[in-house]
């Protein structure tokens, strides 16, 4: 159990600032996802959090406790690697097993410990087999076995899931759910995957070349993103984003198209609009906010992802529920659904905005 | 790659073939010197080419057991070869393991340095290195040796401790580390295990290459009494004739050693140690 703490935190190599300001304050038992494209600094963030990687400024607490300087051994916060990490000339009970050895706990406790880890895991049957011979998903739990073995006072995963396929991903999903309940222990989280992290946040991180955007839950950051990066990257398809003028009324997009927005929204200084695929209506030709042509239409059964190019706008996409019978070429009108639309300033910051 | 491929008889023949004339081509040498070491000496010179001796004896062997200094000799060189690999790979590991993992000022010059001490001929050394072990007064001494060959074997061996220790993924360090160890723990009970076919190779090539060392041996030893076996071989050649069969005879007892060590040593050889470390 810790409550962790992060105050103007930063990390340097040499000249290069990979990571600056974070500040975090993150809950006794509170599961949190750092998300962000490739390179800005998520696993830099983590192994801070470990003691594998130092501090350059600023102040990193757990429980209250300064901790910058503290060994990872006395932290006591167990990490599950995205390579796994596993020892490779151990057999799976030792690799679970390994920090109670050092800690030279008793062998008899130890090993009731891995038993039951393994047990919780689904690994009972091959506790002395070594680690090349089991599978990737066995690999991924014996991973997690090894941490959850220590009832430590944080974990720590960065991106566990990423190596396993789709099927094997959700089941593993589930796991770490359940485990996060059943352990009630402060998880900090990375992953590239939308889907992971909407479902096992109760707050995500949203990182962008060393800088934290946002910070809230999955739906915050769905209908209120902060910015245009976090209204990109949090959702799936991506938000459409269009150049627009503010007007008294509403906007208007490129080609003089008029779009009437509620007053609350009106502001003159809008630059963009942005608008999620599944915010837009299909409707007859000729009617609605806009007019598009059909380019690519897939159907997913569940939904349908439309490709369309709008008169003036250029391409947007619009998914709707369910079988939607519409042809490539086909002439179509777009109502956007206003009372779900953002509007991005020059520099990108989300403007106010009804919920 | 796979063995249970099915494949042309004639190219699983070809393979063997081939196989069977690198053979016999690698170990063609080594009969030779067996065969004549099994010659007795008034047969040297009149069957001298015939591939199998007419007979043979043991002869040689007894003598250079038991009427030569060659036991003498061996003794110095097990003790030079072992002290020069064991120095080594110990030196070769730490300094490997620090340019495989740390970060520090100056690391590219200490590497640059040791590849600037590759370049040298022997030859061109070994006048002010007799200067530096006469004046330290050990000369006729076995530390001198496995003191210089220490020296020499130094940097190509922290290169290949350096890229055995590149081979172990960091991942695994830092997770004993999270999982309770120190860096020196972390290294004992997890890299150390996984570098045995590093520190196997390492002790291996050191180990001939100083059982076999015959320059710096004769220009530091001349005292027979810690002469090595290659200066020792050379007793063999006398001012009037050579003594092919006792030479050959020392020659392959002293293979004896270096067989062994790769027998003990082969099995740490062995690559895959750290196959199912990390994903793959
Ligand atoms: N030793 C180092 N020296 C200099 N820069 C480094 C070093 N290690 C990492 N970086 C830089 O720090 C930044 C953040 O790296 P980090 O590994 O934290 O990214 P990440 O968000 O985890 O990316 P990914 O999603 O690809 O794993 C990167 O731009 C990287 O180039
Ligand atoms: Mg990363």
């Amino acid at each position: 159990m810790a409550r962790i703490e992060l105050r103007d935190v930063a990390k340097r190599y040499g000249s290069v600032e990979v990571l600056r300001n974070i500040d975090l304050e993150i809950q006794d038992g509170e599961f949190i996802v750092l998300v962000g494209p490739s390179g800005c600094g998520k696993s830099t963030l983590l192994r801070m959090v470990a003691g594998l990687e130092p501090i350059s400024s600023g102040e990193f607490l757990i429980d209250g406790e300064r901790m910058n300087d503290v060994r990872p051994r006395d932290r006591d916060i167990a990490m599950v690697f995205q390579s796994y990490a596993l020892y490779p000339h151990m057999d799976v009970a030792r690799n679970m097993g390994f920090s109670m050895e050092i800690r030279k706990d008793p062998v008899a406790e130890r090993k009731s410990k891995v038993a039951q880890a393994a047990r919780t895991l689904g690994l009972t049957n091959l506790t002395d087999r070594l680690p090349k011979a089991l599978s990737g998903g066995q690999r991924q739990r014996v991973a997690m076995g090894r941490a959850i073995i220590r009832d430590p006072r944080a974990f720590l995963f960065d991106e566990p899931l990423s190596n396993l396929d789709a099927a094997l991903r959700v089941e593993m999903r589930l796991e770490i759910a359940r485990l996060h309940q059943q352990l009630s222990a402060t998880m900090i989280y990375v992953t590239h995957d939308q889907v992971e992290a909407l479902t096992l946040a109760d707050r995500i991180v949203v990182l962008n070349g060393g800088d934290i955007q946002q910070v809230g839950s999955p739906l915050e950051l769905y209908e209120r993103p902060a910015n245009k990066f976090v209204a990109q990257f949090i959702g799936s398809p991506t938000m459409n984003v269009v150049p627009v003028v503010g007007t008294e009324t509403g906007v208007t997009a490129g080609n003089g198209t008029e779009i009437k927005l509620q007053d609350e929204l009106r502001t003159a200084q809008a630059k963009e609009l942005g608008v999620r695929p599944e915010h837009i209506d299909v409707v007859d030709n000729g009617t609605g906010d806009l007019s598009a042509v059909a380019d690519v239409v897939e159907h997913l059964g569940s939904d349908t992802n439309i490709y369309v190019n709008v008169e003036g706008i250029g391409s947007m996409m619009v998914r709707k529920h369910g079988n939607i019978p519409v042809k490539p070429g086909e002439r179509l009108g777009l109502r956007i659904q206003t009372e779900n639309a953002h509007l991005f300033a020059k520099d990108g910051t989300a403007l106010r905005r009804v919920a | 790659m796979s063995a249970t491929q099915n494949r042309h008889p004639a190219m699983v023949l070809g393979k063997y073939a081939a196989l069977a004339f690198y053979l016999i081509f690698a170990l063609f040498p080594l009969y030779w010197l067996l065969k004549i070491g099994l010659t007795p000496d008034e047969l040297i010179y009149s069957e001298g080419t015939r591939l199998f001796p007419s007979e043979v004896t043991f002869s040689n062997f007894t003598t250079v057991i038991f009427q030569t200094d060659f036991v003498a000799y061996f003794r110095n060189s097990l003790v030079v070869s072992l002290g020069a690999a064991f120095f080594t790979t110990l030196f070769a590991a730490g300094a490997g393991y620090a340019f495989s993992r740390f970060v520090f000022k100056g690391k590219r010059i200490v590497i640059a340095i040791m590849l600037v001490t590759q370049m040298f001929p022997l030859l061109m050394i070994i006048a002010p290195i007799y200067k530096i072990v006469a004046e330290l007064g050990l000369l006729n001494s076995l530390i001198s040796l496995i003191v210089v060959y220490t020296a020499f074997n130094i940097p190509f061996a922290t290169f290949l401790m350096q890229s055995f220790f590149d081979g172990i993924p960091k991942d695994l360090e830092d997770a004993a580390m999270m999982d309770g160890c120190s860096r020196f723990q972390a290294l004992c009970k997890v890299v150390f295990p996984l570098t045995l076919p590093g520190l196997g190779a390492t002790l291996g090539f050191v180990f001939t290459a100083a059982w076999s060392e015959l320059l710096f041996a004769l220009m530091l030893i001349s005292k027979n009494d810690a002469m090595t076996f290659p200066v020792g071989l050379l007793t063999f050649v006398s001012k009037f004739s050579v003594d092919w069969g006792q030479m050959m005879a020392a020659g392959v007892l002293a293979l004896i050693p270096s067989c062994l060590f790769f027998i003990f040593i082969q099995r740490y050889l062995v690559q895959g140690l750290t196959s199912g470390a990390v994903k793959g």
